[in-house]
């Protein structure tokens, strides 16, 4: 009796599911249409993800059946909210193995996170003179939040260079610490190039110099295992939207202790214990970061997403990504006149490429009446874009939904838009 | 043909490869920059007038770089607006919109469009609305005395 319930404890915590990408397809409905009167080849997942029906249900039934406020009702329906709300909790702390709950702040995404540590982070540690430090290879959202500190206070920005194939250089990086700096802000993987930054020894080399460390988590929560105790980061963020889930909410991993010595980043309802017009007490860590009626089913469908991604083994979920980038990368690469941009050895799920003297915009328009969405532009990464003097890339982005049929229909667009252009 | 062909014309392909009027201008009368944050496509656009009563546009040239829709709709611009008066080029601004919105048919305005006509397929792509009307809006900003950058956002 007690062996079969050790085993079946065990077998919950593992693998319930192996991974393929035919029966993942299968879960995913936006994935079977048309468009333009082709077969609809999703390859803009690093723009935002598709959604499973786990996820989609999960958000339809809480609103049919469980929906009320969070916190605040004693009545039935507003525990089940609360439940609900604070078990999402639970399983963004088990997915990327925080140590406890305290340490998950909900937010409307990525942005919303950094623009929380940015502000609550500076306004008491950064002061003039002062140095942050983050990368070449940032989004915007991990640039303007600091940018707008270093206005505030004074403090100045530093930057780690990259070389030609979008690899951060680890040497420079070391150069740039001394006893001004206040803050590292590094992507885990940058959104333009794909690259799979070191952060983990990034971390250990900030640490060295008592520099806390936040890891721009968009781009790398969906294709790998996130382990925040492993990677020793101080913050870490990231959007649900990316990784199958809802829009509209993320989520700030925070060390306990750095939590609680951070002020509100914003006031209202929910992160208060109490309010007379002399004074608030503010709530406890997380709920002092939590101003205002959350994103209550969004949660619901961030679970959701997770629980979904965790019937699989994420490893295998990463070593397919990775081989069908690769092989995808192989092929498009015997065009003459196709340019990869970004090169790095460790890259993940982006396939950002020029095209002859195509501009980005006209292989978007062309691809998509061959029924491939891919993205084109900046990406949001307008000093990568100046780093390699180019205005913009196109981009495929691979997801655990897409497979070689997909690849085979990228490589047709592309003869497509060279045809057009002859 | 399909909406593609429609769309990437022979005459916008030429005029992409081997845009006219292609530089920058010494003595421009007005020079104005037109930017579409959206996709980074970026022109800065020069008149120059004549001596005539009524301040013909003499010359219109333009540098920068965009897509292929943006940049040979600068082009044909470029040559299309030459000789025209200010109330005339308002015309065609408004005439052009129109027709790459798909307000009017182009068929209904073939004569006095001219090359302009080749920009009929934008209508069936309403995200590439903006690329085509940038170096109109640009113009416009110039010869009605705007001073800050035109953006298509
Ligand atoms: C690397 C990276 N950081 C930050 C963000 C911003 O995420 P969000 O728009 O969900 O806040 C993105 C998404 O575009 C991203 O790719």
């Amino acid at each position: 009796m007690a062996r079969e319930i050790m085993e079946s404890v065990h077998a919950t915590s593992h693998v319930q599911r192996s991974f393929d990408p035919v029966t993942v397809r299968a879960d995913f409905p936006a994935l079977h249409q048309d468009v333009h009167g082709k077969p609809l080849v999703y390859l803009d997942t690093a723009a935002s993800s598709q959604k499973p029906n786990a996820v989609i249900d999960a958000m339809t039934d809480f609103y049919r059946n469980d929906y009320s406020n969070v916190h605040r009702g004693v009545h039935l329906l507003s525990q089940r909210a609360t439940d609900l709300y604070e078990g999402a909790r639970s399983a963004v702390r088990r997915f990327i193995n925080a140590r406890n709950d305290r340490e998950i702040v909900f937010t409307r995404g990525t942005t919303e996170a950094i623009n929380l540590v940015s502000r609550s982070y500076g306004r008491d540690h950064i002061k003039e003179g002062d140095e942050i430090i983050i990368s070449a290879m940032e989004h915007h959202a991990n640039i303007v939040p600091w940018q707008m500190i270093r206005d505030m206070t004074g403090a100045n920005l530093r930057i780690i260079p990259m070389n030609d194939d979008g690899e951060l250089l680890i040497d420079e990086y070391k150069k740039l610490f001394n006893d001004r700096t206040k803050m590292v802000a590094v992507v885990h993987v940058s959104n333009a190039l794909g690259t799979i930054n070191p952060v983990k020894e990034m971390i250990e080399i900030a640490h060295s110099w008592d520099v806390p460390v936040l890891v721009d988590g968009a781009q790398s929560t969906p294709h790998m295992s996130i382990d925040v105790q492993d990677l020793d980061c101080d913050f870490f963020a990231f959007s649900a939207h990316k990784m199958y889930g809802p829009t509209g909410i993320g989520v700030l991993y925070g060390k306990e202790e750095l939590l609680e010595i951070l002020p509100p980043y914003q006031g209202g309802g929910d992160m208060i214990l109490s309010v007379t017009f002399e004074k608030t007490l503010y709530n406890e860590i997380p709920n002092k970061f939590e101003a205002g009626t959350p994103n209550i089913a969004g949660a619901v469908g961030l679970k959701a997403a997770i629980d979904y991604l965790s019937q699989f083994d994420l490893d295998e979920i990463a070593r397919y990504e990775s081989e069908l980038l690769q092989s995808a990368t192989e092929r498009v690469k015997e065009f003459t006149g196709l340019t990869v941009v970004g090169n790095a050895a460790q890259k993940a799920s982006v396939l950002s490429f020029l095209l002859c003297a195509v501009h980005p915009h006209d292989i978007g328009t062309i691809f998509d009446q061959k029924g491939v969405a891919i993205r084109a532009g900046h990406h949001c990464a307008q000093p990568v874009m100046q780093r390699f003097s180019i205005p913009a890339t196109a981009r495929a982005s691979f997801a655990m939904y897409n497979t070689t049929d997909d690849v085979d229909r990228l490589i047709d667009a592309i003869e497509y838009v060279l045809e057009v252009f002859s | 043909m399909d909406e593609i062909r429609e769309l990437y014309q022979e005459v916008i392909l030429d005029h992409n490869k081997n845009p006219r009027n292609f530089h920058v201008m010494e003595n421009a009368d007005a020079e104005l920059e037109g930017y579409n944050p959206l996709c980074g496509d970026h022109y800065t656009f020069y008149v120059r007038y004549d001596d005539s009563e009524t301040k013909r546009i003499a010359e219109v040239s333009f540098t920068g770089n965009g897509c292929a829709i943006s940049k040979a709709s600068a082009s044909i611009m470029s040559a299309f607006i030459k000789g025209k008066t200010k109330d005339e080029a308002e015309h065609y601004f408004n005439l052009f919109h129109d027709i790459v919105v798909g307000k009017k048919s182009a068929a209904d305005h073939i004569e006095e469009l001219g090359k302009l006509a080749a920009f009929a397929g934008v209508s069936e792509f309403p995200m590439r609305v903006k690329c085509a009307t940038l170096p109109w809006h640009t113009l416009h900003g110039a010869i009605t005395g705007e001073d800050t950058t035109i953006s298509t956002e």
